[in-house]
């Protein structure tokens, strides 16, 4: 051995102690750190942007959609909902329930809104009847105008002084009766809005006096608005007092509460109570009308059919991922090959696949949640609602798209997976 | 030239008995009881006509494929006694691979091409990026290391497809007809540097078809119908 050759045997020998302490007994598997996969998987999918983007849109549309529908049913509910506050969720009638003829009636006291509003809830509460005019017909002018028909029939409502504070009402002109003219049972009468306009009164200044039948009625005022008691709108409304002695009203008909909201269903339990002590079961107190479960039911048909839409989208974007995902795993068999010589495992290559379509899917879902959220937006600015959306919707969004994405890829994953290193490295190029 | 085999040594490759059959009925014969031994430092180059079985022998020396009999010994390990990850663990740290092709990927630089292998290499050692332009320098591309694979030669691509393979240190580099794909003015080149390696100590099996590229290497086999045969 010459001296070159043993100082070549003694440099190999070093090498090989450095080498087998790096290996011991076993080799080491193939792993690969969670960044580095993502890192794999993003530069995947920015190789062919165009061909990602056109494949990200299904879950954008379906997503976008989802988001879009569930934003703008809360919104359209919560309008709903604030209607509702004003109006029916801080209503109570109460009526005298309809006895057998030879029973003695049911009746509301006269006193009903000052016994009301000592309960603690109550903001207003007013009378309301109707008066029995028979086939009295409301005019203007005691001279027939072959023009115009002048004698109208119209509803004529008896009213406490309390009622037009419960049913908000507001006046165009003039001004509302007071306890005064009801005790004295003043002919005077106070119009709303529909009942004037058909009449042809547009205001008191000319101090205008209607004549319901053979009684005549100075028109005080006119309303513009009430809130509740739609009726009212079209009616001739007079004091209670003057109902009692021109018309012979045996007691109020019904009484209109306001409530603070969340409070009808108390004052309805109590009212009957504080109306008819001795037999409070003869009256019945009505709160929540049935009108606002129609309406949910029509809008939840309605968001039914547009998740349904929303849910045929996500599934076509679902295909639509798989289908891409397979056509580059098809293109890709080389790379495929490759980095199976590079080390990787059947699992590496589906986790990259598995996370190239789960980052479209989720991709998708969050532009797909921004664009539903700004339609929420701009639809409620275009109607003046105030747009509800639940905070969990558009984080879910991304996580649908993703899992939707996951599934997607899973086949074209497997089938990645599923080459031989070999015929992957042959066919592909 | 070339640094003398380390002959004292455990070969890296010891391959005895070697059969590889393809399907049954009846089944296609790739390699017919293939014995063969690689010393550290050795160039070996396997010599053959298409479908003598050259490329099946490299794709079972390189763990890519299994044979159905006979036994692989690589640096002291029985093949057969290992897992899938374990095989694939192999690949990433003990074999390099060149292709006929390049195997590029087209839409990453050079520097991110040589890098994709060091993924599977979870917590080996150093820099990436430093690692990846010292061994681009090594082959002579270190003026290329932000280009895109399209932008380069065909002789380019091959040396970056060397580079990634010698990143991962390698302690056998196979060859699948590196030049293949290329004129001969720059598979002359590309020979000329793994001779460079050879002499660096770095272990080279090469397959080719070509005798004029086979006699580059220190040592000749031939192949014929799955059957070896040393050349003188």
């Amino acid at each position: 051995m010459t001296g070159r050759e043993r100082a070549v045997a003694a440099l190999g020998g070093l090498r090989r102690r450095a080498r087998s302490r790096r290996e011991v007994a076993s080799v080491p598997p193939a792993s690969v750190s969670a960044r580095d996969l993502a890192a794999e998987a993003v530069a995947g999918l920015f190789s062919r942007p165009g061909r990602t983007a056109l494949t990200v849109l299904g879950t954008v549309i379906g997503l976008g959609a989802l988001v879009a529908t569930l934003g703008l049913t809360r919104t359209a509910d919560n309008r709903i909902v604030g209607r509702f506050d004003e109006v029916a969720a801080t209503e109570v009638v109460v009526s005298a329930r309809p006895v057998s003829q030879d029973a003695v009636p049911n009746t509301l006291p006269w006193d009903a809104p000052a016994r009301l509003a000592r309960l603690n809830g109550v903001v207003a509460a007013g009378n309301l009847s109707t008066v029995e005019v028979g086939d009295a017909l409301v005019t203007t002018s005691p001279v027939s105008d072959p023009q115009r028909r002048t004698d109208l029939k119209l509803a004529v409502d008896a009213a406490s002084v309390d009622l037009f504070t419960a049913v908000r009402a507001t006046l165009r002109s003039g001004r509302l009766f007071d306890r005064g003219h009801s005790r004295r049972g003043d002919r005077i009468a106070v119009l709303g809005p529909n009942a004037a306009e058909r009449l042809g009164i547009t205001g008191v200044e000319q101090l205008p006096a209607i004549s319901v039948g053979d009684e005549v009625f100075a028109v005080a005022g006119v309303l513009d608005s009430v809130a509740r008691q739609h009726d009212l709108l079209s009616a001739v409304i007079i004091p209670e007092g003057t109902a009692r002695t021109l018309y012979g009203l045996g007691s109020p008909e019904v009484v209109v509460i306001e409530t603070d909201i969340g409070a009808t269903a108390l004052i309805a339990e109590q009212a009957p109570f504080a109306l008819a002590p001795a037999k409070p079961q003869g009256l019945k107190a009505a709160y929540a009308p049935e009108q606002k479960r129609v309406r949910e039911a029509v809008q939840s048909d309605l968001t039914l059919l547009f998740l349904m839409l929303g849910a045929v989208s996500l599934i076509v974007g679902a295909i639509g991922i798989a289908n891409v995902t397979l056509v580059s795993v098809m293109e890709r068999t080389g790379e495929i090959g490759l980095r199976r010589a590079l080390g990787a495992t059947r699992r590496h290559i589906a986790c990259q696949f598995l996370l190239e379509s789960s980052v479209m899917g989720c991709v998708g879902g969050i532009v797909g949640a921004s664009l539903g959220t700004l339609v929420v937006v701009g639809v409620a600015a275009y109607q003046g609602w105030t747009p509800v959306l639940d905070p969990l919707v558009p984080i879910a969004a991304p996580l649908i798209g993703a899992v939707t994405g996951f599934v997607a890829g899973t086949y074209p994953a497997l089938r990645a997976a599923r080459m031989e290193p070999v015929d992957a490295l042959r066919f592909g190029t | 030239m070339a640094a003398a085999p380390d002959a004292g040594a455990p070969p890296v490759v010891d391959v005895r008995g070697l059969w590889r059959r393809f399907g049954a009925d009846p089944p296609v014969e790739a390699l017919r009881g293939v014995d063969l031994r690689i010393s550290r430092g050795e160039w070996v180059a396997i010599l053959g006509p298409s479908g003598s079985g050259k490329s099946t022998l490299l794709h079972v020396i390189g763990c890519l494929d299994q044979p159905t009999e006979g036994t692989y010994v690589f640096n002291d390990l029985d093949i057969a006694s290992l897992s899938d990850r374990e095989r694939a663990g192999l690949r990433s740290r003990e074999f390099g691979f060149v292709f006929q092709s390049f195997h590029l990927l087209s839409h990453r630089t050079v520097a991110e091409n040589v890098m994709v292998g060091e993924v599977y290499r979870k917590g080996f050692r150093g820099d990436r990026r430093e690692r990846a332009a010292a061994v681009l320098e090594r082959v002579g591309l270190g003026h290329r290391i932000d280009f895109q694979p399209t932008k380069l030669s065909g002789g380019e691509r091959q040396r970056t497809a060397i580079a990634r393979a010698l990143l991962g240190e390698p302690r056998l580099l196979l060859c699948d007809e590196p030049t293949g794909n290329l004129d001969s003015a720059t598979a002359g080149r590309i020979l000329d540097l793994f001779q460079e390696l050879n002499a660096q100590g770095l272990t080279i099996l090469m397959i080719t078809h070509a005798p004029e590229v086979a006699e580059r290497a220190g040592r000749r086999v031939g192949i014929v119908d799955g059957i070896l045969e040393e050349a003188a």
